[in-house]
């Protein structure tokens, strides 16, 4: 059921028209339709994961085509002191008249050194840039044409190889949490029969609990959705992390060609939903939230990011005494955090004067006597 | 004389000599395998891999049986070594067998440090061998053999190449033990990808000059298959002890819902040919290759570490004896020269410590009679200020007698009031002087 059938169900019928007054602002989410489409989409991914784990293919898998022409791989003696590079492919594409602005983002080096120290530094780095970016080009004069180059959602690639998360993995995903929205996948997924692929993604999400890390939650679905739309939406909930496969070459299966990996002892179906997630992963990034993750994005993690900002810079300034800042101020509804403490103290102090006074009159209330 | 013939002896040229017949010294290798077969044999292994990669499961699917090992955990602060020994037996063969398998390799975040206890703990094993070989009562025989024969470095199927870590751990390794690399759950790799995987990692092996082992080609019984499989390395595997009906047979695979991976089918892995090479063809080769090379070296190295030296400045034999005794004196004087020098080092703190005590307590005696100044010059002033005060008291006492007589005087003088009018002036300042003492009396 896509989305616009789903907006169309709910215009009211020109039957209905005739027993009360038709206004006609019913027809409102048609005209939002059209000027999106008009308009465009833009949506920014990022892929994080150790190098082999099959992020590159996976993407193209998503997308359907083939983003990473001419890729370099490094050998494993060059990888030993690697740094953790960031690499951006934008590419537009467009179906039945809707356009979309994709952007990739790769990091290449992730994880592959021998001495992986705050090897999510660079990636932090880069994604506190475009909030930066954006904030700028929010605040300043001319608005008309703003890029939006936010990360939007980041897909964590977990390798199969292991019993469930490694430090690395739950250090990347604490320091990414606040910042974008974490999808953690299994990757390689073939590797693991069904019983083992289920322990491991409950294991996951035990450790994820444990460790109090914040991953992208799916909406709650409105209860006014239809069955089938909810049924869906459980399921889905319910097979969180997604164990994914990617390829991209196409080979044939029961007589179709479909895409997929050809062993000897049988062939993997990418889209098949037996043998992966790789369906569930499309519908959820592609086909339903990517929306909502933007909207998460904007309203949740940039919002985090534009107020933190706001307040260093105005306590900065109020210590410097210097109003040099290009951006325009607005006023503080929480008092700074050093005037408190003047406040505070300056309080304690005519305590203690008081107390004092009080002393000072019963001594020579006593005397007097 | 004798000595003579014994050089003649010497000097003769060992000849070959046609045997008349059947003597019997034919049976000697059999001598030498039944008394192995008694004494049993001993094998230990290194699996070397991250955690989850399948070395407990490939272990139990190689020997047959399924060893105790408790799942381990992503989150050691190290990488720690588990030993564990088993007995088994085969067709009245005995075997000693010693696995030891890496906990928390490649979990760390920081791995630099990451190949070192397992180079500790080579060394270890080495280090209680050649213990034993120099003891003066040893038991060789009988001594249960910890060395590792050896390495199954576990290799992640990435699909593209070797990882950093990989490449740093296995250089290190080399040296000190025989080390095959396999790929591990080898079932996530095509067999395109598997061809140019192997090819990749063998290449980059060779150009980081790694060298891992290679099955002996000298003995023409094994010659042919040894040679094949050298170019088969590294072995890609899949472990399972699950049993499952294919065709007609219960076979070890695993079931996924595109097919089955059968182990010991050699068209899905290779691992029928790690076993024969491991334990069917090779093993003995193995262990040999521990004793006469791995060994060796290191006990050279140890040795020329102590000092020991196989030939003197003049090219003259020493005899391992009289450089232990020459050792050991050195060592007895090195000994003493640092007792002397720490007892000096003690003796030289002592007095300084005292000298500081010394000059403290100058200091407070010092301090001490500073005090003493300070407090005998206050009470001279206060004696100054004293006397000046008596001072004063006694000229006011004097000037009080005076007002009194003067009192006196005027009291009579009252008897002729206009003889002194000049005195009035006093006989009016009088009276205040006079209450003001009267006052004073009364208090």
């Amino acid at each position: 059921m896509t989305a616009s059938s789903r907006y169309r169900s709910r215009v009211p019928r020109p039957e209905d028209a005739e027993e009360k007054e038709y206004v006609g602002f019913a027809t409102l989410p048609n005209q939002v339709h059209r000027k999106s489409v008009k308009k465009g989409f833009d949506f920014t991914l990022m892929v994080a994961g150790e190098s082999g784990l099959g992020k590159s293919t996976l993407v193209n898998s998503l997308f359907l085509t083939d983003l990473h022409k001419d890729r370099k791989l490094l050998n494993a003696e060059e990888r030993i002191n690697q740094t953790v590079e960031i690499t951006k492919h934008t590419v537009d594409i467009e179906e039945k008249g809707v356009k979309l602005k994709l952007t990739i983002v790769d990091t290449p080096g992730f994880g592959d050194a021998v001495n992986n120290t705050e090897c999510w530094r660079p990636i932090t780095g880069y994604i506190d840039q475009q909030f930066e970016q954006y904030f700028r080009d929010e605040s300043g004069l001319n608005r008309k044409n703003i890029q939006d180059n936010r990360v939007h959602c980041c897909l964590y690639f977990i390798p199969p190889f292991g019993h469930g998360l490694r430090p690395v993995d739950i250090e990347f995903m604490k320091a990414l949490q606040d910042k974008v929205n974490v999808v953690p996948l299994i990757a390689k997924a073939d590797c693991l029969t069904p019983l083992e692929i289920k322990k491991l993604k409950e294991r996951l999400r035990e450790e994820i609990d444990k460790y109090g890390i914040k991953i992208y939650q799916f909406p709650d679905c409105d209860s006014d959705e239809d069955e089938e739309f909810k049924r869906q939406d459980k399921e889905l909930k319910e097979s969180t992390p997604f164990a994914v496969i990617g390829s991209n070459t196409v080979v044939e299966a029961r007589g179709q060609r479909v895409r997929g990996r050809l062993y000897p002892w049988g062939i993997v179906e990418v889209e098949n939903p037996s043998h992966c997630d790789f369906v569930k992963l499309r519908t959820m990034l592609i086909r339903t939230h990517m929306h909502d993750l933007k909207d998460i994005t904007s309203d949740c993690h940039y919002e985090n990011y534009r107020a933190q900002c706001i307040q260093t810079m105005t306590s900065k300034m109020n210590a410097d005494k210097r109003v040099e800042s290009p951006i325009p101020i607005l006023p503080l509804s929480t008092p700074d955090v050093e005037t408190e403490k003047l406040i505070k103290m300056k309080d304690d102090e005519l305590r203690r004067m008081q107390q004092m006074l009080q002393k000072m009159q019963q001594q020579m209330h006593e005397q007097d006597l | 004389m004798a000595a003579n013939e014994v050089d003649v002896f010497a000097n003769e040229e060992k000849r070959n000599l046609e045997l008349g017949g059947h003597v019997g010294f034919d049976s000697l290798p059999d001598q030498l395998v039944s008394k192995s077969v008694a004494q049993g044999f001993c094998f230990n292994i290194l699996c070397v891999g991250e955690t989850g990669i399948g070395k407990s499961t490939l272990m139990n699917t190689l020997f047959n049986t399924i060893f105790e090992n408790e799942e381990a955990s992503h989150y050691e602060q190290e990488v720690q070594l588990r030993p564990q020994t088993y007995d088994l037996q085969e067709s009245n063969v005995n075997l000693k067998l010693t696995v030891v398998h890496t906990v928390g390799f490649g979990d760390q975040i920081n791995k630099e440090e990451s190949y070192k206890p397992i180079l500790e703990y080579i060394d270890t094993q080495f280090e209680k061998y050649l213990e034993e070989e120099l003891k003066i009562k040893r038991s060789l025989f009988n001594y249960h053999d910890t060395r590792i024969h050896i390495c199954l470095y576990f290799i992640a199927p990435t699909g593209h190449s070797l990882k950093s870590l990989d490449l740093v751990t296995m250089k290190k390794l080399d040296s000190k033990v025989n080390v095959i690399p396999v790929i591990a759950k080898a079932d996530t790799v095509s067999r395109s990808e598997l061809d140019k995987l192997k090819i990749k990692v063998m290449s980059e092996l060779v150009s980081n000059g790694v060298q891992i082992y290679q099955f002996p080609t000298e003995d023409e019984a094994v010659a042919e298959i040894n040679s094949s499989m050298n170019t088969h390395l590294p072995f890609a595997v899949v472990g399972s002890l699950d049993n499952v009906k294919v065709g007609n047979k219960m076979v070890k695979a695993r079931l996924y819902p595109w097919g089955s991976v059968q182990v010991e089918n050699e068209n899905h892995c290779d691992f029928v040919k790690l076993r024969e090479m491991l334990l069917r063809v090779n093993m003995e080769d193995l262990r040999e290759q521990t004793h006469a090379r791995h060994y060796e070296l290191y006990r050279r190295c140890k040795l020329e570490e102590m000092g020991f030296k196989d030939t003197g400045p003049d090219s003259q034999s020493f005899s391992l004896q009289e450089t232990y005794e020459a050792k050991r004196k050195e060592f007895l004087v090195d000994l003493q020269r640092k007792e002397e020098e720490m007892r000096q080092m003690f003796v030289n703190k002592v007095k300084e410590t005292e000298a500081e005590l010394k000059e403290k307590e100058k200091e407070l005696h010092e301090r001490f009679e500073q005090l003493k100044r300070m407090h005998q010059e206050e009470k001279k002033n206060l004696e100054e200020k004293r006397r000046e005060l008596e001072e004063e008291m006694n000229a006011f006492n004097r000037r009080k007698v005076a007002a009194e007589t003067l009192m006196g005087q005027a009291l009579q003088g009252c008897s002729q009031p206009f003889k002194k009018d000049k005195d009035k002036k006093n006989f009016f300042s009088l009276p205040s002087a006079c209450s003001l003492t009267s006052g004073r009396n009364l208090n």
